[in-house]
């Protein structure tokens, strides 16, 4: 018996409490067991989740208009900076912003105790934020200073939109160097003293759909605890990165924009991240569900850590000043059990998201279908994948002034 | 036999006196010293474990109170907020004695106090902050 079935068809049995839902980590048994086309017909829906730092991420704010009005210039959310450059009282919040007076790595390794992350943190936590801001002044926009206190409640609009997130893999980032170092991959030890690598691997939602069959414009998902939407390709989408035989990426390969209300979300899924001597951002929690429309859907969300690869990066050289060579894959199962062999040496890993979140939200997300109060939504498009041809660029450095190179 | 991880705090007028020498001479204990400095202030403290027969070192703790330092167990100087803990498992890797594990398969992390040599390096390693002292390092509070 062929599986073929839609969204609408899901969406009656949810309707109706029938839907029958697991979550990616429970159906590697059940497909194991019964096989994938057994398993495709007795299972609607797969629940996947992620929770990691994504530093591509931050929110729309409408804060309303004072009396009088002001025309927004230089704004400061708990003295974090936030971005003016749209309409008056329209601003964004970015993930890894820094007060200015923060003395980032003057004192290297720089703490970056709080940064715009914290602030979404405590919005979102229904905490007074204080707003200090100036403008120059116009006929319409008279008011030229602002020192005040708001709450999320208190404002019009909060849009979570995060240009990248749910990174389908990543780097294992290791130090080849002869010292410490402090990068967004966490503290690395010097000479391979550690491997940090950074994604829920057989519960995250891109390696359960790895060419996007499901997943596209409109998909509505788990997003800080509240409801959200797929609303893009994420920045840097790499449908083209190397694959395995299963599909999924060996490399850092496609990325989610993805947007929704803040005010539905809980600071237990949008928490603030200090990463010493790097920076401030945001963890940010998300759980997206796969349709299992058919057998070849449901194949792909049985994939196991151990046939999941990460490339292994070396943050000292190879990273930042794109050096060396190839220093290998490794699975998730390697990376989980808490040790990996690089180069003939014991390797301890550590993980910088968090999978026992991840569990958290597929299961949670799992409750809100059972429950029927959380419908799948059909994509309005699909998103590019591997067929696409998009390749990764780098920045062009040319010469401003050397007009004559340019022709 | 015992052996017991505490702080000692000296306050100013007893800060140059040669406290170990006494615990080792006149109480036969062994004196493991983890930690020591002395802020601006003039006032010490001393992170050590120390083992012994029991009655040595109940005697031991009477003499250090009768010289005026405060004691107090190694196990309370660092606090793991497992509100804050989101269970990345970051510090783990950087703990250097497994006082902060990771728990598999449930996958999340555990604090033992007991292991804990308050080297406070995870204070700075967490992302989330969630491992706090009670020791202000500058002023000792």
């Amino acid at each position: 018996m062929k599986v073929n079935r839609s969204i609408e068809e899901i969406n009656e049995k949810i309707k109706n409490g029938k839907a029958v839902v697991f979550t990616a980590e429970e159906i590697i048994d059940l497909v194991e067991e019964k096989g994938a086309a057994e398993a495709a017909a007795s299972v609607d829906v797969v629940t996947t989740g992620t929770f990691g730092p994504m530093c591509s991420s931050g929110v729309f704010l409408n804060v309303g208009h004072p009396c009088p009005r002001i025309k927004l210039n230089e704004v400061y959310l708990n003295s974090v900076p936030a971005y003016a450059g749209i309409a008056a009282v329209d601003l964004y919040l970015g993930a890894t912003a820094l007060p200015p007076s923060d003395p980032a790595n003057r004192n290297y390794p720089g703490d970056f105790i709080y940064g715009g992350g914290h602030v979404i943190e405590d919005l979102a936590a229904g905490k007074e934020i204080r707003l200090e801001a100036t403008a120059y002044g116009t006929d319409c926009y008279p008011l030229k200073k602002i020192d005040t206190r708001f709450r999320l409640s208190e404002i019009n609009e909060a849009t979570l939109y995060n240009p990248r997130n749910a990174y389908q893999n990543y780097n294992v980032a290791i130090n080849l160097g002869p010292k410490t170092i402090y990068t967004y991959m966490g503290v690395l030890k010097m000479n391979m003293g550690n491997a940090n690598y950074s994604s829920a691997g057989q519960l995250s939602p891109l390696f359960n759909d790895p060419l996007m069959k499901t997943i596209g414009i409109g998909t509505r998902i788990f997003l800080g605890g509240g409801i959200g939407y797929v609303a893009w390709q994420g920045t840097q989408h790499n449908p083209s990165a190397e694959r395995a035989e299963n599909e999924t990426p060996v490399n850092p390969g496609s990325t989610l924009a993805l947007v929704g209300d803040l005010k539905q979300m809980k600071p237990r899924w949008l928490r603030g991240l200090s990463f010493l001597g790097y920076g401030a951002t945001m963890q940010v929690g998300l759980g997206i569900p796969i349709p299992i429309l058919n057998e070849n859907i449901i194949s792909h969300c049985a994939v196991r850590d151990e046939d999941l690869m990460a490339p292994i990066v070396d943050y000292h050289r190879g990273y930042p000043y794109k050096e060396g060579g190839d220093l290998g894959l490794v699975s998730y199962a390697e990376l989980k059990s808490g040790s990996i062999t690089v180069q003939g040496q014991n390797v301890p890993t550590a993980s910088l998201s968090s999978y026992a979140g991840a569990r958290e939200i597929a299961s949670e997300l799992k409750d809100w279908i059972n429950s029927g109060q959380f419908m799948l939504s059909v994509p309005s498009a699909a998103l590019p994948s591997k067929e696409a041809g998009i390749t990764l660029n780098s920045m062009p450095q040319r010469d401003p002034d050397d007009v004559e190179a340019e022709q | 036999m015992i052996k017991q991880k505490i702080v000692l705090r000296y306050p100013p007028h007893v800060v140059e006196n040669p406290t170990i020498y006494h615990l080792i001479k006149d109480f036969d204990l062994m004196v493991n010293i983890l930690r020591a400095d002395i802020n601006p202030k003039k006032e010490g403290r001393l992170m050590m474990e120390l083992s012994g027969t029991e009655l040595n070192y109940q005697r031991a703790v009477e003499w250090l109170q009768e010289q005026g330092l405060h004691i107090m167990g190694l196990e309370q100087q660092i606090i793991w907020r497992s509100e804050r803990c989101t269970h990345c498992g970051a510090c783990t890797v950087i703990c250097p004695t497994e006082a902060l594990a990771f728990k598999r398969p449930e996958m999340t992390v555990s604090f033992r106090e007991d292991k804990c040599v308050v080297c406070e390096l995870c204070l700075r390693a967490c992302p989330a902050r969630a491992m706090e002292t009670l020791v202000d390092n500058a002023n000792f509070k």
